[in-house]
C-alpha cells in the first residue's frame, strides 16, 4: 500500500460530467502534508512513512511532540499519520506530500469520525421497525422483546439497544477520485465522506481484495 | 478564502453565464441533448414554467405540457450541458410560485394570462 493523504472536509457540491451527468461530489482539501518520520526494517522492524497535517501554534504541542518534528524541519503539525509501504526509500525526511499522488478515476478509501448523534433510540441505531403509530397502539419506538424468559434469564451480551451512535471512526471504500486541484490543494470525490465540514480526513488508494501490494 | 469560497468557485466554473431571465408561468423551448447511436441532436421541448428551485448550480425548472392529450412534466437542471438552450416563447402571469394546480385542469382552463411588461 502506497502512502495517503491527510485533509479536511470542505462540504459537497455537484459537477458535471462530459456526458453532462450531474455527479455529487465531496470536496475535500487534502495536503500538504510533510513526511515526518520513514521508518526502515533496520530501524524500526517495518517499513513505514509518517505524514503530518494541520498547522498549529507552537504552544500547541507537547515539547516531546516538537522535537520529534525538528528532526524533520517540520512546522508544528497536529496531526500525524503513519502508512505502512514497501518502498520507504521513494520518501525522505521533510518532504511534501501533496494531492498529485492521487488522479483522477482512481479508487480510494476514505476514512473520518463520523457525525456523533448522541444517544440515539433503536430505529436510528439499528433501524428497526416502528409500532403502530394510532389504534390504541402504545408501542411506538419500542424495541419488542429482548430474549427469552427464565431460561436464559438474562439478556445476551451484543443485543441491540439504544445509546450512544455516530462520532467514531468510519471508513468509507472505493470512492472515485473525480478531479484534482493541484493548485488549490482539493480533490474531489464522488459521493458522501463520514463527518461534518471541517472533519479530518484520511484518504487512501482503495484497499481492494486481490489487488497486487504496490 | 474559506470552505463555502471554494465549493462557490467550483460551481462558478460550470455555470451557465448566457441564461436568459426566467419566471414561473413562462412558457419556454428547452433545447435537450439527446444521444442517438452515438450521434447528438438537440430536440426541443416546449411548455409552461410550473416550478422552480433557485439552488445555484443545482438550479432546476419544471416544465409542464400536454402531449397527446396526457400532461408531461420534465425537470431540467438548467445549468447542465444537456440543455442546450431555453428560449422564453411567451410570458405568463401567475400569482403564486408553484403552479401545481394546472395538473388538476384540463382544457382552456390550463392557459395563463400572457403578461407584457417583461421583455422576451
Amino acid at each position: 500500500m502506497s502512502v495517503g493523504l491527510l485533509g479536511t472536509k470542505l462540504g459537497m457540491t455537484q459537477v458535471f460530467d462530459e456526458s453532462g451527468k450531474a455527479i455529487p461530489v465531496t470536496v475535500i482539501q487534502a495536503g500538504p502534508c510533510r513526511v515526518t518520520q520513514v521508518k526502515t526494517v533496520e530501524t524500526d522492524g517495518y517499513t513505514a512513512v509518517q505524514i503530518g497535517f494541520g498547522e498549529a501554534r507552537e504552544k500547541a504541542l507537547t515539547k516531546p511532540e516538537l522535537g520529534h518534528l525538528t528532526k524533520s524541519e517540520a512546522p508544528p503539525l497536529r496531526y500525524l499519520q503513519e502508512y505502512r509501504t514497501d518502498s520507504p526509500d521513494d520518501f525522505s525526511l521533510g518532504q511534501e506530500v501533496k494531492v498529485d499522488i492521487f488522479t483522477a478515476n482512481q479508487q480510494v478509501d476514505v476514512s473520518g469520525k463520523s457525525i456523533g448523534r448522541g444517544f440515539a433510540g433503536y430505529q436510528k441505531r439499528h433501524n428497526f421497525r416502528r409500532g403502530p403509530m394510532a389504534h390504541g397502539s402504545k408501542n411506538h419506538r419500542l424495541p419488542g422483546s429482548t430474549g427469552a424468559g427464565t431460561t436464559p434469564g438474562r439478556i445476551y451480551p451484543g443485543k441491540k439497544m439504544a445509546g450512544r451512535m455516530g462520532g467514531v471512526k468510519t471508513t468509507v471504500r472505493k470512492l472515485t477520485v473525480v478531479q484534482i486541484d493541484g493548485d488549490r490543494n482539493l480533490i474531489l470525490l464522488k459521493g458522501s465522506v463520514p463527518g461534518k465540514p471541517g472533519t479530518l480526513i484520511n484518504i487512501t488508494p482503495a484497499n481492494l481484495v486481490g489487488a497486487a501490494k504496490s | 478564502m474559506n470552505a463555502q469560497e471554494i465549493i462557490r468557485s467550483i460551481e462558478s466554473e460550470q455555470l451557465k453565464q448566457d441564461l436568459p431571465i426566467i419566471y414561473v408561468g413562462d412558457t419556454v423551448r428547452v433545447g435537450v441533448v439527446i444521444q442517438e447511436g452515438g450521434k447528438e441532436r438537440v430536440q426541443p421541448y416546449e411548455g409552461t414554467i410550473i416550478a422552480m428551485r433557485n439552488g445555484g448550480i443545482n438550479r432546476t425548472i419544471t416544465v409542464r405540457r400536454i402531449f397527446q392529450g396526457i400532461g408531461v412534466e420534465r425537470v431540467f437542471l438548467v445549468h447542465s450541458p444537456r440543455v442546450a438552450s431555453i428560449k422564453v416563447v411567451r410570458r405568463g402571469k401567475a400569482r403564486r410560485a408553484k403552479l401545481y394546480y394546472l395538473r388538476d385542469r384540463v382544457g382552456k382552463a390550463t392557459r395563463l394570462k400572457q403578461r407584457f411588461d417583461r421583455p422576451l
